[in-house]
């Protein structure tokens, strides 16, 4: 059986394609608040991609990456990810925690994460995926439940692993939605991954008018 | 490093001595070695989901445990190995996040290991040493010179079965 994943029309392409540009645009909105701090966005970059070539546009199969989780339910099942370079979800840390804690000292890249760092970057993560599927419920008029994010720091091919093998049964591609976000003291570039079950892809499909 | 050959995602590939074989960053997916210990043939697979006959897209047989594991034997069989010669090593099968759902399919980690075990058992192969299952990824190398399978690990260590 061929999914639908992978024989969407020019059309059906441009409707998801906006649909990651409105999302990613509210979650980066929502990050400069939590952060209060502006962040500046580029276009993202939204496009179709094998789940076999994912890790290729974040530094390769085994370049440390943090990936936090979120599953979708409501009238919209499948998953939802936040995936940066571990040096990039260090400068997030770096700077929601001298936001909120004075005495916060910056660490370096090379250090590993403690619990609370960790908890931090998880909580980036929910902030980002839930104003992102926020204003996804609201384009589609559906709801939208995203679940506690989990979060897991490993090599990317192996967190790929996951959504790859969850929605494995019907699509070997997922939609990928590349953001660079700039402030005054850095730049990252983080990826939100979107992963649908066939049946949602049909509900978002036609409720965006590309059926 | 010479002679390496590069395993993918739901890919598999078979090689004689004194090639060697690799997949890198292993997940919930599990890496399943084969090697003819008198004729030193190796091989390799990366395998998705424990059972192809539970799901209609299922024309890639290396994305299977049972798909896989014949064509696997095939593919070495074709290099002149013989099945009764054949050892196996496992490594992967890890739960990469820790979920609390009710959702079955999360514990896909532990399910292909189960599925692959079953799987060699009916072809008769012994699975002799495996690395599986706990929270990390893993970068398996299968040297088919001597038959040793090497882990690698982020922050956890490496190992050889």
């Amino acid at each position: 059986m061929e999914s639908q994943m992978e024989n969407l029309n020019q059309n059906q392409m441009d409707a998801l394609k906006e649909m990651g540009n409105i999302g990613a645009g509210n979650a980066i909105t929502a990050l400069s608040q939590l952060l209060g701090k502006r962040i500046s966005m580029k276009v993202p970059v939204v496009k179709m991609v094998e789940f076999k070539h994912m890790a290729e546009f974040l530094g390769g199969p085994e370049q440390l990456i943090a990936g936090v989780l979120v599953q979708i339910s409501g009238d919209i099942n499948g998953i939802m990810m936040f995936l940066v370079k571990k040096e990039c979800a260090r400068e997030l840390i770096n700077t929601l925690m001298t936001e909120f804690s004075h005495d916060y000292a910056q660490r370096d890249e090379a250090e590993s994460f403690t619990e609370l760092e960790n908890s931090a970057l998880q909580e980036i993560g929910n902030i980002l995926t839930s104003s992102y599927l926020g204003s996804l419920a609201n384009l589609i008029n559906k709801r939208v439940i995203p679940s506690t994010p989990m979060l897991s720091m490993d090599m990317a091919n192996a967190i790929l692993s996951v959504p790859a093998i969850e929605f494995g049964k019907d699509a070997d591609c997922a939609l990928l939605i590349e953001s660079l976000f700039d402030s005054d003291i850095y730049s990252v570039s983080g990826y939100f991954l979107l992963v649908p079950d066939d049946t949602s892809l049909n509900i978002i499909l036609t409720c965006l008018g590309a059926k | 490093m010479e002679n390496v050959i590069i395993v993918g995602m739901a890919d598999l590939n078979a090689t004689r001595s004194p090639g060697i074989l690799t997949t890198i960053g292993l997940g919930s997916c599990v890496g399943i070695a084969l090697y003819d210990i008198k004729l030193k043939i190796a091989g390799l697979a990366h395998i998705m989901l424990p059972d192809s006959t539970q799901i209609q897209n299922n024309s890639n047989a290396a994305k299977f445990a049972d798909t896989a594991t014949i064509r696997l034997i095939y593919q070495m069989q074709r290099l002149g190995a013989n099945k009764a010669n054949l050892r196996a090593k496992l490594a992967g099968g890890a739960q990469m996040f820790a979920f609390t759902s009710q959702n079955d399919n999360l514990r896909i980690g532990d399910r292909n290991v189960e599925a692959t075990i079953k799987f060699l058992s009916q072809s008769n192969i012994p699975v002799i040493a495996k690395d599986t299952g706990s929270n990390y990824g893993r970068t398996v190398t299968l040297y088919a010179e001597d038959g040793r399978f090497l882990i690698k690990t982020i922050g956890h260590g490496s190992k050889t079965l």
